[in-house]
């Protein structure tokens, strides 16, 4: 009986690990056949960061739609789960280097997932271009991490500057997820930006903290209120980005919030509800305002398939297997490290976000975009240029 | 350390007991099962997230009035409390301790497991309910209803529970169970249906908790019991495992705890969840045995 109960748990666990292990992967099973080019995609498909993480899986399956061949080849899309988790991501990625034999890798969305990535593509020497990653050390000092959106430190002034110039605010007060890179980074770019422009160095007066899936900010908010600050910078996850909102309101602080490009979730606004109406934040692209020509094919493709409009993520996720599509073309071969060499040389790309040309350190250099939620929708209010 | 003003304060406080009561009803489950079994059950914490998602889908997907839905989601999260303990720890209760509780580990990652294969790894948003969620001031103190709701609710369900287990048969029952399994069962009572019955109130009091933690952080995804799951079971620690009203006692010490040192110590913050995991070290070596774990008479 006992042995039978101990099968019968073994069994158990071992299908669920497989269910999940598999679940999101859409292609497993035999070395890749010679006219085959295999790209991996690394997303967090589970986990807090399953809804960005799901956005630009959707643009690199409209583009590998759109343009499935290569060379000759057929582009298969080997889409593994990083789990929105650090050590999870640098399994992901072994897998995909490893097993799944990729010549090249999009993603991830969030920077601490792709930096945990990064080394493994650097020894493994195979290329990786972020679509929406926008901390510096992402690329930096890493000759095989790309991307193709703009950095945290030009964000960061952006937002100061819409703080400064647009709401008029004077003392600005941050909370930010301490656990991810990505907030941190921000956070500290737009510090730096912020208190520039006041000249002023006290101008940011509370700086308060909390962690990846905390679910009770009211502390912290009550802090952060007993300073009196013109508005919140609060860089993070949507979700918890959303609760943060909803619970100022709900405590009667209504002090208005500003954030970053990791906001532009559905999740922001079905979690926020009205509690999120009027906050403000920065992000890579709007489909209100095609920039190219690749923008109106992007657009066009994606209403007709989801019935709505694209985030910026969804571009950017296109945009990345564009470039490297363009990578293996001009390469003439599967070769992950002519590929790389190509990816490097990328400029006046024409993407659907815009255009793009990587720099020394593998980063495009664009325009920023300014988006409100108003009547449960984001709408586009601004774009801001870069200052080089 | 900052000077606090009192408005402040009893803001904080609030904020604490509301939380603090969420922690008591999900520990509650988990010292009543340790209590009857000596076992910690760790898939409690993903039974408090099935009620969230039962919750959920009956409002959303089957268009159920929010109470009607949180009666269902309450059953069926008893009943789903009451098949783990048939199909996960029954076969295994005369079997050594740690067999039982390496069940225990794999129940919690199936049923996280099946969440995120059955409802996705996308999160979703818990349906608000207005008359709950409605914001109010008292005096200086601005919160929803739904804060002053869930202590009461605590309250009266921790009352309901001891007149349960001191004043009736099924309670006469399960603590006989808990004492000794096979004396009990020589003096006629129905040791299975005993331990059933516990796993069913503890994880009904779990659903309950669940739909509240729903109402005040609307944000639901398969791996969301976790942290609470933790943090509970170390709230029933600090009150002295196997007894309910120290359960209770811990979750409110947790939740209190927790917002006060965010409140008090800022710079601290990102230390919050440190901060529980102190705590139960800090018990475990001073007193282990908890808050009220000397009245050995009152375990269930």
């Amino acid at each position: 009986m006992k042995k039978k109960v101990a099968i019968f748990l073994v069994f158990v666990l071992t299908i669920s690990l497989i269910l999940v292990g598999c679940g999101p992967k859409e292609t497993a099973g035999p070395a890749p056949a010679d006219d085959v080019i295999r790209i991996g995609v690394f997303e967090p498909i589970t986990g807090d960061n399953a809804a960005g993480g799901e956005l630009e899986v959707e643009g690199a399956k409209l583009a590998n739609q759109l343009y499935p061949t290569v060379l000759g080849k057929k582009v298969e899309l080997v889409v593994v789960d990083n789990k929105s988790d650090k050590v999870e991501a640098a399994n992901a990625a072994s897998l995909l280097v490893e097993k799944e034999k990729v010549v090249a890798i999009i993603g991830s969305w969030g920077s601490s997932l792709s930096m945990a990535a990064g080394d493994i593509v650097k020894n493994a020497q195979i290329p990786a271009v972020a679509a929406s990653a926008t901390n510096p050390l992402v690329t930096l000092g890493n000759d095989y991490y790309f991307r193709v959106c703009f950095l945290d430190p030009f964000q960061g002034t952006v937002m100061a500057n819409y703080a400064y110039n647009k709401l008029g605010a004077k003392k600005v007060a941050i909370i930010q997820e301490v656990s991810n890179d990505y907030a941190v980074g921000l956070a500290k770019f737009f510090t730096d930006a912020f208190v520039e422009l006041t000249g002023d160095k006290e101008a940011i007066v509370a700086v308060s903290n909390y962690n990846t899936r905390d679910n009770d900010f009211s502390a912290q908010l009550q802090n952060i209120a007993a300073k009196n600050p013109d508005v919140i910078f609060a860089p993070g996850n949507f979700t918890e980005s959303a609760l943060i909102i909803k619970q100022a309101r709900q405590q009667g602080i209504q002090i208005p919030f500003i954030g970053g490009d990791t906001w532009e979730t559905p999740e922001f606004i079905d979690i926020g509800g009205e509690e999120v109406e009027g906050a403000v934040f920065s992000t890579f692209f709007t489909s209100e305002t095609p920039i190219t020509s690749e923008s109106e094919v992007f657009l066009r493709e994606y209403r007709a398939k989801y019935g709505k409009e694209p985030a910026a993520v969804t571009a950017l996720g296109y945009d990345a297997y564009l470039v490297i599509l363009a990578a293996i073309e001009k390469a003439g071969s599967a070769d992950p490290v002519k590929i790389r060499d190509e990816i490097a040389k990328t400029t006046d790309f024409v993407g659907a976000a815009g255009m793009i040309t990587l720099d020394a350190n593998g980063d495009a250099i664009k325009s920023a975009v300014i988006k409100v939620v108003k009547d449960g929708e984001f709408k586009y209010q601004d774009t801001i240029e870069p200052t080089k | 350390m900052g000077h606090m003003t009192l408005d402040l304060f009893l803001q904080h406080l609030t904020n604490g007991i509301s939380l603090g009561s969420l922690y008591a009803l999900i520990a509650i489950g988990y010292t009543m099962v340790y209590g009857i079994l000596r076992l910690i059950n760790f898939a409690h914490g993903d039974i408090f997230m099935m009620a969230v998602y039962f919750s959920f889908f009956g409002v959303a997907t089957f268009g159920m009035p929010w109470y009607a839905a949180f009666i269902v989601a309450i059953i069926l999260t008893a009943l789903l409390g009451m098949v783990v303990e048939r199909a996960a720890y029954k076969p295994l209760r005369e079997s050594p301790k740690v067999n039982i509780l390496v069940s225990a580990i794999g129940a919690s990652f199936l049923l996280q497991n099946l969440a995120v294969v059955i409802f996705g790894g996308r999160p979703k948003a818990f349906p608000t309910v207005k008359l709950l969620q409605e914001v109010m001031t008292i005096g200086s103190v601005t919160l929803q209803r739904l804060t002053l709701v869930i202590p009461v609710v605590t309250l009266t369900l921790l009352a309901g529970l001891l007149f349960l287990i001191n004043n009736t048969k099924s309670g006469m029952a399960m603590r006989a169970v808990s004492k000794d399994h096979e004396t009990a069962g020589l003096m006629g009572v129905d040791v299975n249906r005993t331990i059933t019955l516990t796993f069913g109130i503890g994880s009904a009091l779990a659903a309950v908790g669940a739909i509240m933690w729903g109402m005040k952080f609307p944000q639901i995804n398969p791996t969301m019991g976790v942290i609470p799951g933790l943090k509970c079971f170390i709230a029933a620690v600090i009150g002295g495992i196997g007894n309910i009203t120290g359960a209770v006692i811990g979750g409110f010490i947790l939740g209190v705890g927790e917002i006060m040192l965010v409140a008090m110590l800022p710079s601290l913050t990102g230390y919050r969840d440190a901060f529980a995991f102190i705590l139960l070290i800090v018990i475990l070596l001073f007193k282990p045995t908890g808050i009220m774990g000397e009245k050995i008479s009152e375990k269930v």
